[in-house]
């Protein structure tokens, strides 16, 4: 049979050999771009990669933004790359390539706290100073990570809140994701510990706890349960993105709206509508730009040799001022931001 | 090479070699070697071009990269060569990083808990395998619904948690190299696989089997080919292989997740097809596809290099794949109105349609 494939099969080979020029010169241009900043590092500058959870999010577009600021300011080379989806051996090819490339800083999301240790490893032994932000490794893996916040902030700042909007007292209810969340768990127990505690919070009482599993429906339908369960209920508290969504959207089409306070975390574009249309007064969360602009600053001052990583040592991080690390090489935001009516048009994400 | 075999028996009835090609030629104008040049070429070019493409780390991290597809691409190659396709790979990758993630933390050893997810892919290929092979139903039906029914058993047993406390030992075992060099271990249980797999292909009457189920399965049952039998100990072998490259990436990545090695099967496929395979069954050489695999590594590893997104990596495979589809056809329907060398046999050449398959079918109705 090979008779009858053998003219198709030269001709195949030139015109592989054909695609392969044309390849060729798309990677040429490719080489142009690259090799412009590739020779920006190679001079002893700053080259710092950031590679979050995936790309095309847009809470990372907005930390990108940030870093891409400061790394300007720092006068270096900056580039985002991530996977399209969140897992973490799609990351660990990427953090194979900063390796490779020498560059001086990775700033990551880890997609995984553990499974991305031995790349990081590697890329360190390269001489590659690894911050984590947004979401940590094992401490032993990284050099610093920059916390967008801690538990005790995210919770007291929630109960400020709800407190400020119900006048101090009355009852509140949580609603939050599914009953066996680590996250929300370890904040519910640190609100509780601080209404039973904190004088302010005398006349604040707890009534309910409620679980929306994260879902929008459920989310909704419970928030109508614990308003319908609790006729004299002032405030809600739900501590995740969806929640606080779904309780918005209920409240915002019902006889409760103004009546019954709301805030929680939540993200600016979910919580748009209702905070222009008055269901909810104000919400917390970090802001990612901030987080995202602190981060080069800190990779700069380990690659720069200013710190060390060690707890106490402190740099300048620019527009924000100075940061001291704290225990196990985490360097902290600060407290949650507050989202409101006045500067809620400046954010997109 | 069936004509060969065929021309000895048949030897005053048609001649072969008056039309057939020189030795050289036979064995370097082939696809297999376009594609190899092809692979070199890139290479040539990303060590010139790309900054960092010839450090010393680039070749470790490749052959990591393409471990899994590497192994995996051995049993696909056999199983479209039948003119059949598995899916479910990728799956059977997952289940069993899940299942080698939850026997350990149940206090099992990784040998162990290793040896009971191959056994695992094995049973997961059997089931293929008997619904193809002796059910009769179409593969791409069968493995689409495997494809579903093993991610869905292996995100159910460990939800959206993930395992990562592997004794050390065995996962440095994963990410080592062989002693100072920069190949990484995991290249000695594939060079022994490949070897099995070329020998199994193209040196034995299994082999020559599997080629002709692909160019016709009707006649390779009346000249005594097994079919069914065949092409379930393919869905075995391709079960089985895929589960190991799932626990090598488990081990490697130090993570058993329920959605690990997701969308693998296109990867493989991509490579098998791009290194030569036809599609359609019957024709298509290991090497070829070990090339075509490289090839893939090679170009994601280069691009990743200069910084380009996943996007334009994937949009390039994509147009390599649809090109050495769509090539042959279109070079065998260009070369068909190019004037033919005169030959002894004239007429009775023109008549076999030129598509490589189909052309083969008619050699082998005629001969048999």
């Amino acid at each position: 049979m090979k008779f009858h494939t053998r003219k198709p099969t030269a001709l195949a080979a030139l015109l592989l050999t054909a695609t392969f020029a044309f390849a060729g010169c798309g990677g040429d241009d490719g080489g142009d771009s690259g090799s412009d900043s590739g020779s920006g590092s190679g001079g002893g500058a700053l080259s710092i990669t950031m590679l979050p959870k995936n790309l095309g999010n847009a809470y990372f577009d907005t930390s990108t933004k940030g870093a891409e600021k400061a790394a300007g300011e720092l006068d270096a080379d900056f580039e985002e790359v991530g996977p399209e989806t969140g897992s973490p051996d799609a990351q660990v090819s990427y953090i194979n390539t900063v390796a490779q490339q020498g560059k001086s800083a990775l700033i990551i999301s880890a997609n995984d706290p553990d499974a991305l240790c031995d790349a990081i490893d590697e890329a360190r032994s390269a001489d590659v100073k690894v911050v984590t932000f947004d979401a940590d490794t094992n401490p032993d893996c990284r050099d610093l990570f920059i916390n967008q916040a801690t538990a005790e902030g995210i919770a007291t700042k929630q109960l400020e809140l709800i407190s400020e909007e119900i006048g101090g007292s009355g009852e509140i209810a949580i609603l939050s994701a599914s009953a066996n969340a680590t996250n929300q768990n370890a904040w519910i127990a640190t609100m509780e510990d601080e209404l039973a505690s904190n004088p302010d919070y005398a006349d604040i009482k707890l009534v309910d706890t409620v679980y929306g599993d994260d879902d929008d429906q459920k989310s909704f339908d419970q928030t109508e349960a614990l308003l319908q369960n609790h006729p004299d209920l002032k405030g809600i508290i739900s501590p995740t993105t969806v929640g606080i969504a779904a309780a918005a959207r209920y409240l915002s089409d019902s006889e409760y709206k103004g009546k019954v306070a709301l805030t929680g975390l939540g993200t600016p574009n979910q919580m748009r509508e209702f905070v222009e249309d008055g269901t909810v007064a104000s919400f917390a969360l970090w802001n990612p730009g901030d987080l995202g602009y602190l981060a080069p600053y800190a990779a700069a001052a380990l690659v720069n040799g200013d710190i060390t990583g060690e707890e106490g040592d402190s740099f300048d991080a620019g527009d924000l001022g100075e940061f001291e690390v704290g225990a196990d090489g985490t360097v902290l935001l600060g407290e949650p931001f507050t989202f409101n009516a006045d500067n809620i048009g400046d954010f997109d994400f | 090479m069936s004509a060969t075999t065929s021309a000895t028996t048949q030897a005053p009835a048609r001649t072969y070699s008056a039309y057939s090609a020189p030795l050289w030629q036979r064995l370097l104008l082939t696809r297999e070697m376009a594609v190899i040049a092809l692979t070199a070429a890139v290479i040539l070019y990303s060590i010139a071009n790309v900054p960092n493409f010839d450090g010393p780390l680039t070749i470790k991290f490749l052959l990591q990269d393409i471990a899994p597809i590497l192994l995996i691409a051995l049993p696909m190659t056999l199983v479209i060569i039948t003119g059949e396709i598995d899916l479910s790979v990728a799956s059977i990758m997952g289940l069993s990083s899940v299942l080698l993630g939850v026997l350990h933390e149940g206090g099992m050893s990784v040998p162990a808990a290793a040896l009971l997810a191959l056994l695992a892919g094995l049973a997961c290929g059997a089931l293929n395998g008997f619904l193809i092979a002796y059910v009769g139903l179409p593969s791409l039906a069968v493995t689409i619904g495997t494809l579903a029914l093993f991610r869905g058993i292996a995100v159910g047993l460990l939800g959206t948690k993930a395992i990562t406390d592997f004794t050390e030992k065995w996962s440095d075992l994963a990410t080592g190299t062989i002693g100072e060099t920069k190949i990484p271990l995991v290249m000695i249980p594939f060079a022994v696989l490949a070897i099995g797999f070329v020998v199994l292909l193209h040196f034995s009457t299994f082999g020559r089997g599997v080629y002709d189920i692909g160019l016709n399965d009707e006649a390779a049952h009346f000249t005594g080919v097994d079919v069914a039998r065949t092409k379930l100990v393919l869905f075995l072998l391709s079960g089985v292989v895929s589960a190991l490259a799932g626990i090598y990436f488990t081990l490697r990545f130090g993570s058993a997740r329920g959605d690990n090695a997701t969308g693998y099967e296109l990867q493989v496929i991509a490579a098998v097809l791009l290194g030569g395979v036809s599609i359609f069954g019957g024709r298509g050489r290991l090497h070829g596809v070990l090339a075509g695999v490289v090839l893939i590594g090679v170009i994601s590893s280069a691009l990743r290099l200069e910084s380009v997104t996943v996007n334009v990596t994937n949009i390039i495979v994509g147009l390599l794949l649809v090109a050495s589809v769509i090539l042959p056809n279109v070079l065998a329907a260009a070369s068909s109105r190019l004037p033919r060398k005169a030959t002894p046999a004239a007429p009775r050449e023109s008549h076999p349609p030129e598509n490589a398959a189909s052309a083969g079918v008619t050699t082998r109705g005629s001969d048999s």
